[in-house]
């Protein structure tokens, strides 16, 4: 019987949610395709997790090493290839994740499998994968075909598929690790965070995101001012924190905060899904922007198809004046 | 390769960049192939992965000494991306063509990519972390491995050590780790790593002067089979608009009856 792999993503004791979200997906595909679902744990001292996921999957493929203990692209590459070539898996789902993209494309070159990133949907037509992604930054999407081959790997990107928890009683094997030599190419050194600021975001009723629509500094003091009227905070997307413009503890999205306000009002923002997963959840949502195609408008449950700028001062003199104050 | 150490040492880094049309501001057409998009009428420029990578290139040159070669798969409009890499530092430029190159993922780019570096003397190859148009975060990392050395990915800093780079790579949520990786190695460089500088036309003017090297697939070992869509893992069979799971309901009008109407939606939801 072939077997469908999910490698599980854990960080500092943690099972990351996206290793759920592809055993849910791994699952419908093993059923579809007749394998087993196998969730493939590495680390040190990982039995915990190993229990966890044994209510997820069929299997459960444990190898436990010290030089596992911190993710290692280098060892969970060689751990990875060994336990790929023994039991020649259908398909090897990954995490499109930092850890995910580190260790996916080298270890697919590696075995010479064909890898398909970033997917958004999955499933098999006979023996063919079929995959979805997107381009160009989310305004379309791609179905294709991966290059046919007796094993595939993919990254599936972060919240494309739902968590279920089947309660299943799976069987945990623990396999001993492959790694004899030392790791020489890479070592983890530590975990860092970037030190706290001054506003948290996520404690803020009313956010007013900004993106690279908003197009200079010198419109800065023009939004903080609409912030101010709400009696919110500014937030924003990645670029404006790469430029400088904020801090990075007011970047939402994937790689930085997860906001859930009142109210979102996003400006200039297109709505790449890695700013998108950061503030769907938002109780009320208005998006502003010029482009009537921007990805934002199918998370916003209002929007404004027009040039921020003129919006801005009206919007403020407005919330002022409901408010019963001239600003 | 044999270790280093730091002081002894110029750095030749090699900086992979690709010309890729501006679309988030851009209406996006799909073209009569419907595998694909409509290309004309956009503006293209260098990656904004690739944009802070040749930056970061330039600025540890000019820190440690060394070379920066900006190198690009691409058509002759792909010209403009490495002249603004010679006008912002970079030594040298490569262009690698070959109609057979249409249709490559970044598996293939990465075999394209290998075959005309694996030549060329460096201690560093940066990549972006991913190109904003096809977004496959995969020719770095499969450089890497085609090239037997190590990588890192998302990389927000870099500083070196004998015969390391001591680097910051991005994970979720704002956390970082710190990795240490052996050199040569390839890094992929996220965004917001530095400011990239901005450059005159009179930089970029000067640099119209300087060579363009121009490599076709019969100048590197690989053959038809490697490149373009036969060489690749990905082969495109449709492209269509994202469906909407759930549309917006649009404000219209005036600017201010717009802002009248936005009052009205919060202030209906007690948020004033
Ligand atoms: C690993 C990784 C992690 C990432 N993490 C994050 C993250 O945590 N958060 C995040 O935000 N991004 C993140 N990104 C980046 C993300 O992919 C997008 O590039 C980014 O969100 C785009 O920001 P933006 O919408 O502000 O800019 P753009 O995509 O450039 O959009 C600008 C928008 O402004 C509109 N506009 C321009 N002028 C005006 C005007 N005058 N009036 C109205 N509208 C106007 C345009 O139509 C356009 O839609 C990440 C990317 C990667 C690869
Ligand atoms: N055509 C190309 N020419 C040169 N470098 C490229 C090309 N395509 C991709 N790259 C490099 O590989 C990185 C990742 O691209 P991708 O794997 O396509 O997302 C980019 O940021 C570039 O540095």
């Amino acid at each position: 019987m072939t077997e469908i792999f999910v490698l599980a993503e854990h960080r500092q004791g943690q099972i990351r949610d996206i290793t759920f979200e592809m055993l849910t997906k791994g699952r419908e595909l093993a059923e579809k395709t007749n394998s087993d679902l196998t969730a493939v744990l590495l680390g040190k001292e990982v039995k915990e997790q190993a229990e966890t996921l044994s209510e997820y999957a069929k299997k459960v493929l444990l190898v436990e090493d010290a030089k596992l203990e911190n993710f290692n692209s280098e060892a969970y590459h060689k751990v990875l290839s060994s336990l790929i070539n023994e039991h020649k898996p259908l398909l090897t789902m990954i995490g499109h994740t930092s850890f995910g993209v580190d260790l996916a494309p080298s270890l697919a070159a590696a075995l010479k499998l064909p890898l398909a990133t970033d997917c958004i949907e999955l499933e098999f037509e006979g023996e063919t994968l079929v995959i979805t992604r997107q381009m160009y930054g989310g305004k379309v999407n791609v179905k294709a075909t991966v290059h046919k081959a007796e094993n595939y790997i993919v990254t599936v990107r972060q919240a494309a598929f739902p968590a279920q928890k089947p309660a299943l009683n799976g069987e945990i094997t623990e396999t001993p690790s492959p790694l004899s030599e030392e790791i020489t190419g890479k070592r983890f050194i530590k975990y860092v965070l970037p030190p706290p600021g001054g506003v948290d975001i996520t404690a803020a009723d009313v956010l007013v995101g900004i993106g690279r629509g908003i197009k200079d500094e010198s419109n800065m003091p023009m939004v903080e001012e609409l912030a101010n009227a709400f009696g919110g905070v500014l937030a924003c997307s990645r670029p404006i924190v790469d430029k400088g413009w904020l801090p990075t503890d007011r970047q939402v999205g994937t790689s930085g905060k997860t906001v859930k306000p009142k109210l979102y009002i996003a400006l200039g923002i297109s709505g790449a899904f890695q700013h998108v997963l950061g503030m769907k959840n938002s109780d009320l949502i208005i998006a502003v922007n010029k482009d009537s195609n921007a990805p934002i408008f199918s998370f916003a449950d209002y929007g404004v198809v027009e040039d921020l700028f003129k919006i801005v001062s009206p919007l403020k003199s407005k919330i002022y004046e409901l408010k019963g104050r001239k600003t | 390769m044999k270790a280093w150490r730091l002081e002894e040492k110029d750095l030749d880094i090699i900086v992979c960049v690709k010309h890729v049309p501006e679309t988030a501001e851009a209406e996006i057409k799909i073209d009569a192939s419907g595998r694909a998009i409509e290309k004309t009428g956009l503006v293209f420029d260098i990656n904004e992965w690739d944009d802070y990578a040749l930056e970061e290139a330039v600025r540890i040159k000019e820190k440690h000494g060394g070379t920066v070669t900006a190198i690009t798969v691409g058509s002759d409009d792909a010209n403009s991306t490495l002249r603004k890499c010679l006008a912002r530092g970079a030594d040298k430029a490569v262009r690698l063509t070959d109609v057979k190159f249409e249709g490559s993922d970044g598996y293939a780019i990465a075999k394209i990519l290998h075959s005309a570096i694996k030549g060329l003397p460096c201690d560093l190859i940066l990549t972006g972390a991913l190109a904003g148009d096809d977004g496959y975060t995969m020719a770095g990392p499969i450089l890497a491995e085609m090239l037997e050395i190590p990588h890192a990915t998302m990389i927000k800093k870099i500083e070196f050590g004998d015969g390391v780079a001591k680097v910051n790579r991005e994970l979720e949520g704002g956390l970082e780790e710190i990795v240490e990786v052996k050199l040569p190695a390839v890094l992929t460089v996220q965004t917001g790593i530095n400011e990239p500088r901005y450059v005159s036309i009179l930089g970029i003017r000067k640099a119209m002067k300087k060579e363009i090297k121009i490599l076709g697939l019969a100048d590197l070992d690989l053959s038809e089979n490697d490149v373009g869509e036969a060489g690749s893992w990905i082969k495109i069979e449709k492209m269509f608009v994202p469906p909407v799971e759930k549309q917006a309901e649009f404000i219209k009008g005036t600017p201010e009856e717009i802002a009248t109407k936005i009052g009205e939606i919060i202030k209906s939801r007690g948020l004033i």
